[in-house]
């Protein structure tokens, strides 16, 4: 087990590096930053002299490298539009988004586990066409319309809950809802087939004919077995939640890295698109790699292998 | 018999599948008592794992059982509830399957696994879980029983699964032990190994036991009752030595062609073989299912009543229409040289 972390761990760290490379070049070579901090005025002398002020004379390469030394001691330099550290500004935000995604994933498993099981104890009954169609409704309903929806239903006729802002735990209730519904049909539908198949299975079989009560038979020997998936693709949903929220921040105007990440795109303001992607990335490989060592744990096959 | 442990009297299960019904256990009966091992042999899709299942209240959920009596320790199990059932299974009669790759859990260690049974049946105390559990692995031929409690079912070859398997059967002191093919998955070498592990453990607990299987070879071995069962039914049944000695069915004599005997089946020699395949049981059967496969089929074997066997005394019985004169002296004439 500890070989297999550390490799798991090495190849995280290598696929860091490729992801800030990538979206570094990339966006240097989709905007121009000195056009962006000079604004629509700025004539070509000053466009010449801020490339000279902030380095972008030189290399890509030698920038990337000048950049990645930095961000690595925790200094992701300036907004070129606020002028702020942008340590600091994500600093400020991050606690939201992941407040947002780790209740939006924990709504989708609430919902999408039992559902799952409730399903695949009957298939084809009446329970499972009604879990069915709840997923199918959570995949087909775009995100901004079911948010919309929950907003002029929940907000504007009756009252319940606050559309915007961050301050109160009632506002994380709709956000939650409209972004863990979304995650909720592929994790029921995984959670489906999986007991399904592991209720056929000869050892639930097995776990029968030793006289087990249902209850053991179905959550001690079945959803321990169906659930290993599962896991695996909750980490990569949880993931998106992180990543996805940028339109559920942008509607509900709850101020995550999600909402800046919006607002640094509008305004190519590059030091923060490119910390934001640098953290969104590091989300989903930190998450894989604990669904991988969950897993190992899970199934005691995995890391022989 | 005051030593019976299981009676079953005219079981039959049905399930219901699209072409209409399929009865692929039409009726069928037998005893086993303490000590006594019952080998239940046909080929594959007879109802032999069907009737075991039927007998641990274990069938799929579209199937339907039937029987005049199933009756277990002097109970009457018919029409006992679900949860009630489950305090006999895994407790006082317990099975073993086929397949010992797949049968056990791959996430739980296989003390987890061993320890469990007991705690449900027997009594909550982990301690004398864990020494029933090493001392039934010692029992199985494990060597270092306690050390692989720990362990996890793929880290342990098919054979000693299947050993894990048996132990697990054992937990609770089980009076009645079913083993549904348990040698089939296995290594020839395991098979024999398996086998005289598993009737040497019914001698020393007293068990009854109902071994099924395809293995005639295995029958001859260890069995004291056999039952040939063939499309459902029962078609000869009675003591092994006798029915190896005298077979009367048609069935029966060609199963026993087909494994080689000692002394009896000469070097070089071909073995025989039942040739055909066994009938579609979807649907009203009538006469003996066996005509379109046998060399002595005739007319009136289409319109046989296939539920009143020929009985030929200490238990020995068969459903064909030939009499027993007739087999006798063909026999005779097979083994004069």
């Amino acid at each position: 087990m500890p070989a297999y972390t550390l490799k798991r761990t090495f190849v995280a760290f290598l696929i860091l590096i490729v992801v800030s490379g990538l979206t570094f070049s990339l966006s240097h070579l989709s905007a121009d930053p000195a056009l962006t901090i000079g604004g629509e005025q700025a004539s070509e002398e000053d466009i010449q002299a801020i490339r000279k002020l902030y380095g972008f004379d030189r290399p890509i390469h030698v920038q990337y490298l000048d950049w990645l030394g930095r961000a690595l001691s925790g200094d992701f330099g300036e907004s070129y539009h606020y002028k702020q550290r942008v340590f600091d500004m994500v600093s400020e935000r991050i606690g939201r988004t992941m407040l947002l995604g780790t209740l939006a994933i924990l709504f989708a498993l609430v919902v999408s586990i039992p559902l799952g099981t409730l399903a695949a104890m009957r298939p084809n009954s009446i329970t499972d066409r009604i879990a069915l169609f709840i997923a199918v409704l959570g995949q087909a309903l775009p995100t901004f319309w079911f948010a919309l929806m929950m907003i002029i239903v929940f907000g504007v006729w009756w009252r319940w809950l606050p559309i915007s802002g961050h301050t109160q735990w009632a506002n994380y209730v709709m956000p939650t809802i409209a972004l863990g519904y979304y995650a909720t049909p592929a994790l029921m539908r995984l959670t489906r087939a999986g007991m399904i198949e592991v209720l056929a299975s000869d050892y639930i079989r097995t776990a029968r004919a030793k006289g087990l009560s249902p209850a053991s038979v179905l959550f001690k020997h079945a959803l321990r077995n169906a659930i290993i998936p599962v896991v695996a693709l909750a980490a990569v949903w949880f993931g998106f939640m992180l990543g996805g929220s940028i339109v559920i921040e942008t509607i509900f105007n709850l101020k995550g890295i999600g909402w800046l990440s919006y607002d640094a795109l509008l305004r190519s303001d590059l030091p923060v698109v490119q910390a934001i992607v640098l953290i969104f990335a590091s989300f989903y490989v930190v998450l894989t790699l604990l669904a991988d060592l969950l897993n190992a744990y899970l199934d005691p096959r995995i890391s022989v292998r | 018999m005051s030593g019976t442990i299981l009676e079953v009297e005219n079981l039959s299960v049905d399930i219901p599948v699209a072409a209409g019904m399929l009865h692929p256990v039409r009726g069928i009966g037998f005893s086993v008592s303490r000590g006594e091992t019952l080998c239940i042999v046909g080929e594959s899709g007879c109802g032999k794992s069907l009737t075991s299942l039927a007998i641990m209240g274990l069938l799929p959920k579209t199937a339907r059982r039937n029987a005049d009596r199933i009756e277990f320790l002097g109970r009457d199990i018919r029409n006992l509830r679900e949860r009630e059932m489950a305090r006999l299974r895994g407790g006082s009669m317990s099975m073993i399957f086929q397949e010992p790759m797949t049968s056990l859990n791959p996430s739980y260690t296989i003390g987890n696994q061993l320890a469990e049974v007991y705690l449900r049946h027997v009594e909550q105390s982990r301690a004398a879980a864990r020494d029933r559990a090493v001392f039934l692995l010692e029992k199985v031929g494990i060597s270092s029983a306690a050390s692989r409690l720990g362990q996890y079912p793929h880290q342990l070859s098919g054979g000693q699964r299947q050993r894990v398997m048996i132990a697990m059967a054992l937990m609770c002191g089980p009076e009645l032990i079913i083993a549904d093919e348990p040698t089939t998955a296995l290594d020839v070498t395991i098979q024999a190994q398996i086998l005289h592990l598993l009737a040497e453990l019914q001698r020393e607990f007293r068990m009854g036991m109902i071994l099924i299987t395809h293995d005639l070879g295995i029958v001859a071995r260890v069995a004291d009752k056999v039952q040939v069962m063939y499309a459902g039914k029962t078609v000869e049944e009675g003591p092994c030595e006798t029915v190896f000695d005298a077979p009367m069915h048609p069935y029966t004599q060609g199963l026993l062609r087909c494994i080689p005997i000692p002394g009896r089946t000469r070097r070089g020699e071909r073995l025989g073989s039942v040739p055909g395949i066994v009938p579609n049981l979807v649907g009203e059967l009538s006469g003996c299912l066996f005509r379109n496969r046998c060399d002595h089929a005739r007319d009136a074997c289409a319109g046989m009543r296939d539920d009143e066997p020929t009985r030929m005394g200490d238990g020995h019985a068969y459903t064909c229409l030939r009499a027993p004169g007739e087999i006798s002296g063909e026999l005779q004439a097979a083994e004069a040289p």
